[in-house]
């Protein structure tokens, strides 16, 4: 960093080869998820034996793997309506905060965040109770309302970043010039903070996704979501399939990743 | 759009969470103090059971541990790699970036399994201990805490990093530049200048990997399990398979008291740091 003397020269020297280790350590496992994904053995022996593109092509073999795909369906599915539910929400809620100073926007925008930090297992639990309690049978829209509550807070945190960016003037010369608040909202709001309702999105997308503790409780036979069908999975019978999956996954991930940040600046918005 | 009535836009979110996150939750608190799941008779049996039977006590410890470990761990291999994209070029930071980002977008379940393939007995780990000739026998890594917890650092260190790394951002470069150029040592800068100003990240970064590994059922289940229980679990089994809600739910609570004083205590350390 600076000039360094012989003591510094140790600390920098510690400071490099843990944050090494640590670019190892974050990096490292998706590297062997996509290795393994393609071994020959029918065990999860590291380094493979031999490579094949066996395990993809059981995977996606639609009479094989039904289960795994009607799951993946249900699961993109949801992951979509729990975004459009929960980027809609977050963004009035946005909106809402960034405009005022008030003592309750303080207290709204901490209640709102709230879903980050308390344990999923919980409200998953919770979830299920008060819906068995309504007699309410499992479907597929007690998951998109289950997952939307955890989607929120991941939306609400970057739209909320682009809505306190805007400025108040342009606003009031809007209204200034007659236009009603719907349509300051579509033609002036609406194009200044989409950057940041995009990346919100997606990041309620992915939260749906990737959800386990709420799909724990409130996914059943019907209505099977794929994280919980590969958990199965690696629970039984250890099934190189897992590797394939997490393989495409992965390069779904990473491909979304890119895109993502080109468009809307994703890795900046997630950093700030 | 004018301000005043602004408030209204906040309202359907609002309304949304208090019908299906806060009233969920309150009827959570009620089970618990409830014979069964009917609410028919208000009883403390669950919580009698959670707070009297000392392999409840232990499995809330072990999670607790779990999740201080975690914390640790994450904090010891973050920290310097903030302090890396601090000071580091475009290019390098870009990377760091990516690399802290990836893990994030992809399922816990795939995070998880990659570690079944490096901690198993024919995994990365034993092959290459057992090729250095380190060790004859495979170790046993999977169903043990030290590899779950080693999991847990891959799997929790984003949530770490992240607000590490927004933390350090706000540092003014002008600031280290005067501190090196009053003949602060590189130590000197970190103690007094990096880490108070990073502080806040931390402390945002500890409570989310508390958080998310005290709850992290699937990861305590594949990789740790064994011999030691942790709250997940039980909370599940005796929901799903045992079907005992009251109990479940007094579990769930302990779980989510113990997340919300650890966080306080961290926001309250926050403050005082701010403070002195």
């Amino acid at each position: 960093m600076h000039r360094f003397s012989g003591g510094d020269k140790a600390l920098a020297l510690l400071i490099m080869a843990l944050a090494a280790l640590a670019l190892l350590v974050l990096v490292g496992p998706v590297l062997v998820v996509l290795i393994t994904s393609f071994t020959t053995s029918q065990a999860l022996r590291f380094p493979p034996p031999g490579l094949t593109l066996r395990w993809y092509q059981e995977l996606f073999d639609p009479v094989r793997s039904a289960q795994i795909h009607r799951a993946a369906g249900n699961s993109l599915l949801v992951a979509t309506l729990t975004a459009i539910a929960a980027t809609a929400l977050a963004t009035g809620a946005a909106l809402a905060i960034a405009r005022s100073r008030a003592g309750w926007a303080r207290f709204a925008e901490g209640a709102f965040m709230a879903p980050l930090v308390l344990p999923g297992i919980a409200f998953g639990l919770a979830a299920l109770m008060f819906f068995s309690w309504l007699h309410l049978p499992p479907s597929l829209w007690l998951l998109v309302a289950g997952h939307a509550m955890i989607a929120g807070p991941f939306a609400l945190r970057t739209i909320g970043a682009s809505a306190a960016g805007l400025d108040p003037a342009l606003l009031e010369s809007s209204a200034a010039l007659g236009a009603s608040p719907w349509r300051t909202f579509r033609r002036v709001v609406l194009p200044l903070i989409m950057p940041g309702v995009a990346a919100g999105a997606f990041l309620a997308f992915v939260s749906s996704l990737d959800n386990v503790p709420v799909s724990l409780f409130l996914s059943s036979a019907q209505t099977d979501m794929l994280p919980i069908r590969l958990w199965g999975m690696m629970e039984t019978a250890l099934d190189v399939r897992v590797a394939a999956a997490s393989g495409v996954l992965v390069a779904v991930a990473f491909t979304l990743l890119l895109v993502m940040d080109r468009a809307v600046g994703l890795v900046r918005r997630m950093s700030a | 759009m004018e301000a005043r009535g602004v408030w209204r836009l906040a309202l359907p979110l609002g309304i949304a969470q208090l019908l299906f996150f806060a009233a969920p939750l309150l009827l959570l608190a009620g089970t618990s103090f409830s014979t069964d799941e009917n609410l028919t008779q208000t009883s403390l049996r669950a919580w009698r059971e959670v707070v009297g039977d000392t392999f409840h006590i232990q499995s809330a410890i072990n999670t607790l541990r779990l999740g201080a470990l975690a914390v640790c761990a994450t904090a010891l291999l973050a920290v310097p790699l903030a302090l890396l994209h601090l000071a580091a070029g475009p290019v390098l930071r870009r990377i760091i970036l990516i690399a802290a980002v990836l893990p994030l977008l992809t399922s816990v379940v795939v995070r998880t399994f990659s570690w079944i393939v490096i901690l198993g007995r024919e995994g990365l780990i034993n092959t290459t201990l057992m090729g250095l000739g380190l060790t004859s026998a495979p170790i046993a890594l999977l169903q043990t805490e030290h590899g779950l917890v080693l999991a847990l650092t891959q799997i929790e260190m984003p949530l770490m990093l992240l607000p590490l790394i927004a933390a350090l951002a706000r540092i003014d470069p002008a600031l280290l530049d005067a501190s090196a150029s009053l003949g602060g040592s590189l130590f000197r800068t970190l103690r007094r200048v990096v880490l108070p100003l990073a502080l806040p990240g931390l402390l945002a970064g500890a409570t989310l990997v508390f958080a998310s590994a005290t709850t992290a059922f699937i990861s305590q289940g594949v990789i740790g399990g064994g011999r030691l229980n942790y709250l997940p679990a039980l909370v599940w089994q005796n929901a799903m398979v045992v079907f005992d809600w009251p109990l479940a739910a007094a579990m769930a609570l302990t779980l989510m008291a113990s997340v919300l004083m650890v966080a306080g205590l961290l926001s309250l350390l926050g403050r005082g740091a701010r403070h002195a």
